[in-house]
C-alpha cells in the first residue's frame, strides 16, 4: 500500500524546546495511525504542522507522494487533510447542518440552500453510520453527537485524511465503543486516520500501526497486533510500568465524611446537585464517576466551601462544616486537589515555592508575626520538589507557569497529600497526565488511603475510577443513582448507570 | 538575575532611550538643536550648566526632586492596585480628597509641631482610603467596575473638595487661609541647601511610603494574600482567601498612597488649600509612572523621578526656544514604548539569539 503522508525528518524549536526533533512518520493510505506519546512529547505539535498551524523549522512533508508546503490550515484543507480538535469549535444555537456548511454554504440565487445541504448531510452520516440529526441544534445533542458533527464536517469538505487529536476524553465508555466503530468504518469506506492519543487500549482497538514519540523523539513504529499494550508503555514512558495499582483490600473504619440530601445551584442557578447523599469512611477510596457535567463541580465546589449549599447537610468527621468558610474547613482537615489545576490548584504567577504554601503561609514556620520567612518557603519546597519528584527548571524559584502540565499537577498533589489532611477530595487527579506521572500519583493516593484518610474521587476516566476505587457511586444529573463495590461492578454496568438508564437503589 | 528579570530592566531603560530619541527627532522636524534639549535635561538633573556658559545652581535639582513627590506617591498607588488585580484610574480624586481631610486637620485640630503634620498626613491617607473604598466596595459586592466608578468619582472628588475648601473661609475664592506654621512640611533647610527651591520633608514621605510599598507587597502575608487575589481570584478563594475584603482593603491602600500626595502638596509645596479649575493630571501621571516602573517599589521611585525631571525641564527647554510640549511627547512615548514591552522583547530575543549563533 501507498503511503498517503510522508512527514521526514522534521524539526521543529520552540524557545527552550525542541518539540520535534528529526521525527519521520509515514501513513499508510487507508489505515489507522496512531500517534502515541507523553504529555509533551511532540505529538500535537507533529499534527499542528500537518494541518499547517505551525511551521516546521526543517524536513519535507509529502501527500501522496508529492512534496508540499502546508502554510495554513486551508491549505491542508485543499489537501484533503481535516483535524478533529479536542475542543470543538461549533456554534451552539445553530443546527447541525448551519454548523456543517458554515463556510461553504450552497447557495441558490443569494439564499443559503439548506435543503440541499441537509440532503447531503443526511447521506454522509447515513453512508459512516454516524446517525446524526441534520436538523438537531448543537446545544441540544449529546457531546458524543457533537464530535459526529466534527467529523461530518471534516467529510462534507471531502477529506481522506482525518486527524483525531485525543478524541475520546470526553466521551462515556458507550461513546469510546461507537466511536471506535464509527473509526472503523470511516477506514472501509478509504479514509484515513491519524489518532492522537496517550491511551493504549484506544491504539489496541482501532490502530493499524503505531508511532511512538518520547521528548521530541520517534522512539519507533510498530504494527499494533503484535505488539503489546506493556511494549508500548515502555516504549512510550522509556521504563516499564506497572498499569494496575498496587493495593491491599481497604479496611474502612469510621465514616469520616458524610453528605446528607445536599442541593447546590450551578452557574446558571438551577440545581446542578439535587439531594445527594454520600459516606466516605476511614481508609477507603470512594470514587465517584459519571458524565461530565452531572452535578460533579458543583458537588466539589460545595464540599470545599467554593459555593454555598442551598440545603443539606455536610459533616466532617462528625462535624458540621456546611457553613465554615473555606479557610476553616482546611483547618477542619479537608484537603483538595482541584480538577482544574490552572484556575484553582496554582497561581501561575506565583514561583513554585510560593504555591506549596498558599494554605498555610500565615502560620509558622512560613512567617512570623505576619513578615514571611522565605527561607522556610523555600526550604518546604525543596523538601517536596524532591520527595514528589516535581520536575522543575530552576527549582523552588521556577515560575509555576512554566512547569509542565503534569508538574504542576506533581506540585498540587505534593502540596496537598504533605499537609495529610483527614478527608481529601480528589477531582480530576490525572487529567491529560501520561502513564508515569498517573502511575505515581496512585500509588501516594493509595498510601493515604492505608494511612487511615478518607478519599472522595472523581473522575471522568472510569479505568482510573476502576482501579483506584474501593466502592464506587455513580453521579447522574445531579443524584447518586448507584453504588456498588469495585470489585464487583465493571465498565458495562457503569456505563449503564451513568447515561441514566438503568438505576440501582442505593 | 534569572532572565526575567533582566528584561525587566532592560525594556523600560530601552523605552525611555526610545522615547529621548523620538523627543530629539520631533525637535529636529521642528527645525531647532535636540541639544538644547539635553542641555535642559541635564541642567535640571544635576544643578550644572553645561552650555559652556558654566555656573551651577542646586534649585533646579530642588525643584525636580520637588515635581517627582506627588507622582510617585500616585504611581505607587496606581502600582498597588494593579499588583492586586484592580486598575486605580481614580488616584486623581484621591489624591484631592487627601489634600482636603490635611487641610482640615492643619486648619482645625491645634497641635503642636511635627506631631501636626503627621497627624495631617495620617488624616489625608484616612480620607484617601475611604473615597478609594467605594469602587472598592462596589467591585466586591457588585462587581462593578473599578474604572468606571473611580472615573466618575474624580469628578466628585474636584466639586466636592472645592466647595468643601470655600467652608474655611476664604477671602479670594482660590484658596484657603494659610496655616499655622506648626502644620507645614515646608523646611528651610532643605530649601537654603537648594538655593530656595520649594524641596521639602514631603521627601522623607515618599521615601518612607517607597520603602512600606516594597515591604509590605513583598515581604508579609498581608502582601502575599493580596497578589494572590490579583494574579487569580479562583485559586485565592481555592486557598481559603476572603476576596471581597482583600479587594477592597486593596483599593484602600492605594487610595491613601495617593491621598499621601495630595498632603505632600498642600502642605509642603503651598501651605495652604487650593481651589481648582480643573484636574492637574497627578493621576494619570501616577499610571505612567506605575506602568515604567513595572509596578515595584524600586521601579516606581526610580520612574518618578524621571517624570519630575522632565516636568521640571519644561521651563529650561523653554528658554532654549524649544517648545515644552516636547517634554509631553517624550513621557508619552516612553509610556508607549513600555506598552509594546512585548514588541521589545521579541527584539531583544532576536538579537540575543543572533548572538548566541554567532558564538
Amino acid at each position: 500500500m501507498a503511503h498517503i503522508i510522508e512527514m521526514l525528518h522534521i524539526v521543529k524549536t520552540f524557545p527552550g524546546i525542541r518539540a520535534n526533533d528529526d521525527v519521520t512518520v509515514q501513513v499508510e493510505e487507508g489505515s489507522i495511525h496512531a500517534l502515541l506519546g507523553e504529555n509533551g512529547a511532540g505529538k500535537s505539535t507533529l499534527m499542528s504542522i500537518l494541518f499547517g498551524l505551525y511551521q516546521s523549522d526543517s524536513g519535507e512533508i509529502k501527500v501522496r507522494g508529492k512534496s508540499v508546503k502546508i502554510t495554513d490550515p486551508n491549505e491542508a484543507n485543499r489537501l484533503g487533510i481535516g483535524m478533529v480538535h479536542q475542543h470543538f469549535k461549533l456554534v451552539h444555537n445553530f443546527t447541525v447542518t448551519e454548523n456543517i456548511v458554515l463556510g461553504l454554504e450552497p447557495r441558490r440565487g443569494p439564499l443559503i440552500d439548506i435543503l440541499t445541504a441537509e440532503k447531503k448531510v443526511a447521506e454522509l452520516s447515513k453512508k459512516y453510520g454516524l446517525e446524526v440529526d441534520p436538523q438537531a441544534k448543537i446545544e441540544d445533542i449529546s457531546v458524543g453527537m457533537q464530535q459526529r458533527v466534527e467529523i461530518l464536517k471534516m467529510l462534507y469538505r471531502d477529506a481522506e485524511i482525518l486527524i483525531f487529536d485525543e478524541p475520546t476524553a470526553v466521551l462515556t465508555p458507550q461513546e469510546i465503543q461507537e466511536l471506535m466503530e464509527i473509526m472503523r468504518r470511516l477506514r472501509a469506506e478509504g479514509k484515513t486516520i491519524v489518532l492522537i492519543t496517550h491511551k493504549l487500549k484506544e491504539i489496541k482497538a482501532v490502530a493499524d500501526q503505531c508511532t511512538v514519540l518520547r521528548r521530541g523523539k520517534v522512539v519507533g513504529t510498530v504494527p499494533v497486533d503484535t505488539a503489546t499494550e506493556a511494549q508500548l508503555a515502555e516504549m512510550m514512558v522509556g521504563r516499564v510500568v506497572s498499569f494496575s495499582v498496587n493495593k491491599k483490600p481497604a479496611i474502612p473504619g469510621e465514616v469520616l465524611l458524610k453528605v446528607e440530601d445536599l442541593k447546590v445551584k450551578n452557574t446558571k442557578g438551577v440545581l446542578g446537585v439535587k439531594g445527594l447523599s454520600l459516606e466516605v469512611r476511614r481508609g477507603e477510596i470512594l470514587g465517584l464517576c459519571g458524565i461530565d457535567g452531572n452535578g460533579q463541580t458543583e458537588l466539589v465546589y460545595a464540599l470545599t466551601g467554593l459555593v454555598k449549599a442551598e440545603s443539606g447537610r455536610i459533616l466532617l468527621n462528625g462535624k458540621d462544616i456546611t457553613h465554615y468558610p473555606v479557610q476553616r474547613r482546611t483547618e477542619a482537615g479537608l484537603g483538595h486537589i482541584p480538577e482544574d489545576r490552572h484556575r484553582h490548584g496554582l497561581v501561575l504567577d506565583f514561583r513554585l515555592d510560593e504555591n506549596m504554601v498558599v494554605h498555610s503561609f500565615f502560620q509558622r514556620p512560613f512567617s512570623h508575626w505576619g513578615i514571611l520567612d522565605y527561607n522556610a518557603i523555600r526550604k518546604n519546597a525543596e523538601r517536596l520538589i524532591e520527595e514528589f519528584d516535581v520536575r522543575s527548571g530552576e527549582g523552588p524559584a521556577t515560575p509555576s507557569r512554566s512547569l509542565s502540565g503534569g508538574n504542576q499537577q506533581k506540585a498540587i498533589v505534593a502540596r496537598e497529600i504533605d499537609r495529610s489532611p483527614e478527608v481529601l477530595i480528589v477531582a480530576q487527579p490525572t487529567r491529560g497526565l501520561d502513564v508515569g506521572a498517573i502511575e505515581y500519583i496512585h500509588q501516594r493516593l493509595v498510601e493515604e488511603r492505608d494511612k487511615g484518610k478518607a478519599i472522595l474521587l472523581i473522575s471522568l476516566e472510569l479505568d482510573e475510577i476502576m482501579d483506584l476505587s474501593d466502592r464506587i457511586a455513580v453521579i447522574f444529573n445531579g443524584e447518586i443513582v448507584a453504588e456498588v463495590q469495585a470489585s464487583e461492578t465493571n465498565e458495562n454496568e457503569l456505563g449503564l448507570y451513568m447515561a441514566g438508564s438503568v438505576r440501582k437503589a442505593v | 538575575m534569572t532572565r526575567k528579570q533582566r528584561t525587566q530592566l532592560i525594556v523600560p531603560l530601552i523605552a525611555v532611550l526610545l522615547g529621548f530619541i523620538v523627543g530629539g527627532v520631533i525637535i529636529v522636524l521642528t527645525g531647532k538643536s535636540p541639544w538644547g534639549m539635553l542641555l535642559a535635561l541635564a541642567r535640571t538633573l544635576t544643578g550644572f550648566d553645561f552650555s559652556g556658559r558654566g555656573g551651577f545652581n542646586p534649585r533646579y535639582v530642588g525643584e525636580f526632586i520637588l515635581q517627582a513627590l506627588p507622582i510617585t506617591l500616585t504611581g505607587l498607588a496606581v502600582a498597588f492596585a494593579f499588583r492586586t488585580g484592580l486598575f486605580n484610574i481614580g488616584a486623581e480624586g484621591q489624591l484631592m480628597v487627601g489634600s482636603l481631610s490635611a487641610v482640615a486637620v492643619a486648619l482645625l485640630v491645634p497641635a503642636p509641631p511635627v506631631i501636626h503634620p503627621i497627624l495631617c498626613l495620617l488624616a489625608a491617607m484616612a480620607g484617601g482610603a475611604l473615597w478609594a473604598a467605594v469602587p472598592g466596595l462596589l467591585k466586591a459586592r457588585f462587581n462593578v467596575h473599578e474604572v468606571v466608578v473611580s472615573i466618575m468619582m474624580n469628578y466628585t472628588a474636584l466639586y466636592f473638595v472645592n466647595w468643601s475648601l470655600l467652608q474655611f473661609g476664604s477671602t479670594d475664592r482660590v484658596k484657603t487661609p494659610d496655616f499655622p506654621p506648626s502644620a507645614t512640611l515646608k523646611s528651610e533647610f532643605l530649601t537654603n541647601l537648594t538655593n530656595g527651591s520649594r524641596l521639602n520633608w514631603g521627601i522623607i514621605v515618599v521615601a518612607l511610603a517607597v520603602v512600606v510599598f516594597w515591604f509590605v507587597i513583598e515581604k508579609t502575608t498581608f502582601g502575599y494574600r493580596l497578589r494572590a487575589v490579583g494574579f487569580n481570584k479562583e485559586a485565592a478563594r481555592y486557598a481559603g482567601m476572603r476576596v471581597e475584603r482583600n479587594i477592597v482593603l486593596s483599593m484602600m491602600i492605594s487610595g491613601a498612597f495617593a491621598a499621601l500626595g495630595g498632603a505632600v502638596i498642600t502642605l509642603g509645596t503651598f501651605n495652604f488649600g487650593r481651589v481648582l479649575p480643573s484636574f492637574e493630571g497627578y493621576g494619570m501621571d501616577g499610571i505612567a509612572v506605575a506602568l515604567v516602573g513595572g509596578n515595584a517599589a524600586v521601579g516606581v521611585f526610580l520612574s518618578g523621578l524621571l517624570f519630575g525631571m522632565l516636568k521640571a525641564a519644561q521651563p529650561l527647554m523653554q528658554s532654549q526656544g524649544i517648545p515644552k510640549d516636547i517634554s509631553s511627547i517624550i513621557q508619552a512615548s516612553i509610556v508607549l514604548f513600555v506598552a509594546m514591552r512585548l514588541g521589545i522583547e521579541a527584539l531583544l530575543d532576536l538579537t540575543v539569539g543572533k548572538r548566541r549563533a554567532v558564538k
